[in-house]
């Protein structure tokens, strides 16, 4: 009944467990990858918009399920509420193997060498945990480079005159503009940007045994019928599975990581897909599972030896929460726009992403994902009818005559931000569910003001003849790009992992997901997770091959 | 509006057809009616009238029309199982409070009235009784949030009747691979 010893487990089959687990056991390990999900197809859902990653009002078509997970969220006045993943407040994270990597818009951002050095760079920000990850961009522009060839990403960088520097251009052409970035493109030059195609983890021509694009609108927050777009599931997971030194099994849940006597993690418990609680045994443990889901498993590994939970002798795990503040402003036009030339973002600028005066880094400015129909219920002026008449006229009118430049303002990390294990509430294996709190740093609003602004004022460039902002409130943030709350750093006491994503207090254990990011970039983070998993993986591996087994 | 008024009729002979031996009038009031999973005919009735309210018929079709009802039915007895309890209170209080005030059901006042009664609803205005404690504004949410996803959703959930949303907006219905436009 009980598993074979493997050499590594790892954690949770998405953007950072997936290429962890292609780098281990290609580098020799045997592995067994745990997914609480299972595959998800297109075929099951097709283009339905009410189950897509975007719009989730009837269930995540990603996972999780509504029946089996719950989570805690704290307000602002100390009530809690108990929240289901497909609402919002949930901060879902995709549960399938790919995890959000299958529905993602699919950007491909390095971050830039200051979102590195954002303490030095910008000095001590009171009220913020703020502070330089202990590795630099150049040590990690390898494993950009790494998930730009393995995965897949179309782009062109000589356009950027902000991007980092790179060794090696995109392996794929960029795509072309559609109707809305036609429009912006000089608009934006006018005003002295610097527009350049948004470098894409989906393939503008055949790639690694995958289709080109087919431009669909409904592509952000749905799988691509042609596996155009680069996920972990279609790329590096496979290549794992191809070794014949990986298992990955599917429908498995972690629940905590077990302790011996002598304060060695011994693998995982789990339960099975009947629900029947199993161990698996390893010398390596790398953890997967997303900033939430990853603090809690650690929080949730309570011992003797770890009263608190693995890793968090000094009260850092969970801490820091963060995800992006999105900002930006719609504008209406008296012309057509829309093409319908998916999946809308096309057009992006980076010259907000930094030196801004006054301002605490920034964040790029992009045109929106389409708004499919039922989420463009919601795009409206101010104080617009939300029903009725002049609602549906507005729907008929405007759907193709409305752009959205919206952009990811780099948050300044706060330390009350934060997950940690709700003491009543438990989900359907009986496993203390996570309880979120926190609010975003005062210095997010005033970002958030500054790139809404340029936004609209590309709009009104570009020829809107009523703009306005959205800019989100000081509320608790985390949402598909959470990020944080395992920090790396060199000083144990202020950090969780050392610079290769290794726990402080154990031999053995390894983070490898956006937990790590001391600060998030003022970019969606997918490829700088998928980075973070070819460096804390080629790690592990190397050392392996070294004799190194991490006791 | 002819034809809405058209679609109505039939929509009814075709209840009381379903119905039979139970008779129209009060005697379903309260039991599921057939061929739906959670409303009885009179529910059903309102929940149309009022998703017309929220998405009026014009030369496009209306909430009724789209089988927003519909979706709303299938929703309560799948994801939306945790609103029951809303539409049953929500949907007999709009019934009660038009017939006290009115003496009439909400689908037998005027469009200006129903008007009215709904954005009485929507500023929580109504908080007595039954009201108190915000369910005129939560409910008035709840139905006004399903009937857009009904429209504009999907019609594998049973609303957005033959795509009707996605032709008013010029989309192509359904997508399908290869044989829409896709220019690059």
């Amino acid at each position: 009944m009980s598993n074979p010893h493997v050499n590594a487990v790892v954690i949770g089959a998405g953007a950072g467990g997936g290429v962890v687990a292609k780098e281990l056991s290609v580098g020799g390990l045997s592995v067994v990858l745990f997914e609480r999900g299972g595959w998800a197809s297109f075929e099951d859902h097709d283009t339905d918009e009410l189950v897509s990653q975007r719009t989730t009002v009837l269930g995540n078509a990603f996972g999780p399920d509504d029946e089996r997970y719950r989570r805690v969220v704290v307000n602002d006045d100390g009530s809690t509420d108990t929240v289901l993943p497909s609402h919002w407040a949930y901060n879902n994270v995709a549960a399938c193997v790919g995890s959000g990597t299958v529905s993602y818009g699919a950007m491909a951002w390095r971050f830039m060498a200051e979102d590195f050095q954002m303490k030095s760079v910008y000095g001590h920000v009171a009220g913020s945990t703020m502070d330089d990850w202990p590795l630099s961009y150049t040590d990690l522009e390898p494993c950009y480079e790494k998930a730009e060839w393995e995965l897949g990403v179309a782009g062109d960088s000589a356009l950027n005159p902000f991007e980092a520097p790179r060794n090696k251009p995109y392996p794929m052409p960029p795509f072309s503009y559609n109707g809305e970035a036609r429009r912006l493109e000089w608009a934006m030059r006018r005003l002295g940007l610097h527009p350049f195609p948004i470098p894409m983890l989906r393939n503008s021509v055949p790639y690694n045994g995958r289709a080109a694009c087919v431009r669909r609108r409904a592509c952000c927050g749905f799988a691509c019928p042609v596996n155009a777009k680069a996920g972990t599931q279609n790329t590096v997971i496979p290549a794992a599975l191809a070794t014949g030194n990986c298992q990955l099994r599917t429908e498995c849940l972690v629940s905590e990581l077990p302790v011996d006597a002598a304060g060695k993690i011994t693998g995982v418990a789990y339960f099975d897909p009947n629900g029947t609680k199993q161990e698996q045994t390893a010398d390596v443990i790398v953890i997967a599972a997303s900033a939430t889901e990853s603090a809690r498993l650690l929080l949730n590994s309570k011992s003797k030896q770890f009263p608190n939970g693995v890793g968090n002798r000094y009260d850092w795990v969970g801490r820091n929460l963060q995800g992006h503040a999105y900002t930006g402003a719609f504008g209406l036009f008296e012309e057509d726009i829309y093409d319908d030339v998916g999946p809308g973002a096309t057009i992006a600028i980076s010259d907000f992403s930094h030196r801004n005066p006054g301002i605490v880094g920034g964040g790029i400015l992009a045109n929106e994902f389409t708004r499919l129909p039922y989420l463009f219920t919601g795009v409206r002026p101010p104080s617009s009818p939300t029903w009725g008449r002049a609602h549906k006229e507005f729907q008929r009118k405007y759907f193709r005559r409305n752009v959205q430049v919206v952009g990811p303002i780099q948050e300044i990390p706060v330390f009350e931000s934060r997950v940690q294990v709700d003491s009543v509430v438990k989900d359907y294996w009986g496993i203390p569910v996570a309880r979120l709190s926190g609010h975003r740093h005062p210095k997010d609003a005033e970002g958030c003001d500054f790139l809404s602004r340029q936004a609209e004022k590309i709009l009104q460039e570009a020829g809107a003849f009523q703009t306005w902002r959205h800019v989100p409130g000081l509320g608790l943030s985390g949402g598909q790009h959470q990020a944080g709350t395992c920090r790396m750093g060199n000083d144990p006491q202020t950090s969780v992992t050392d610079k290769y994503g290794r726990v402080h207090e154990t031999p053995n254990v390894f983070v490898a997901d956006g937990s790590l990011h001391v600060t998030n970039g003022g970019f969606n983070p997918v490829l700088t997770i998928m980075a973070l998993g070819y460096w804390v993986g080629g790690h592990i591996a190397q050392e392996w091959q070294r004799g190194n087994r991490f006791a | 509006m002819s034809s809405t008024k058209l679609s109505r009729r039939k929509f009814m002979q075709l209840a009381a057809v379903g119905v039979g031996s139970l008779g129209i009038a009060g005697g379903c009031r309260g039991q599921r009616a057939p061929g739906l999973h959670f409303f009885a005919l009179n529910e059903a009735r309102l929940v149309e009238a009022i998703a017309d309210q929220i998405i009026p018929p014009d030369e496009w079709p209306g909430g009724r029309e789209s089988g927003v009802m519909n979706f709303i039915d299938r929703q309560l007895a799948g994801p939306y199982r945790r609103y029951q309890s809303d539409y049953r209170t929500g949907l007999k209080a709009i019934d009660d409070e038009c017939m006290g005030r009115f003496g009439k059901i909400f689908e037998a006042l005027s469009w200006e009235q129903q008007l009215s009664f709904l954005k009485e609803m929507e500023s929580g205005a109504l908080n007595q009784g039954v009201w108190r404690g915000g369910l005129s504004r939560r409910f008035f949410n709840l139905l006004r949030s399903h009937s857009l996803q009904g429209y504009y959703g999907s019609p594998r959930h049973g609303g957005n009747k033959n795509f009707a949303s996605h032709k008013m907006l010029g989309l192509d219905y359904p997508q399908i691979l290869g044989r829409n436009r896709h220019s690059s």
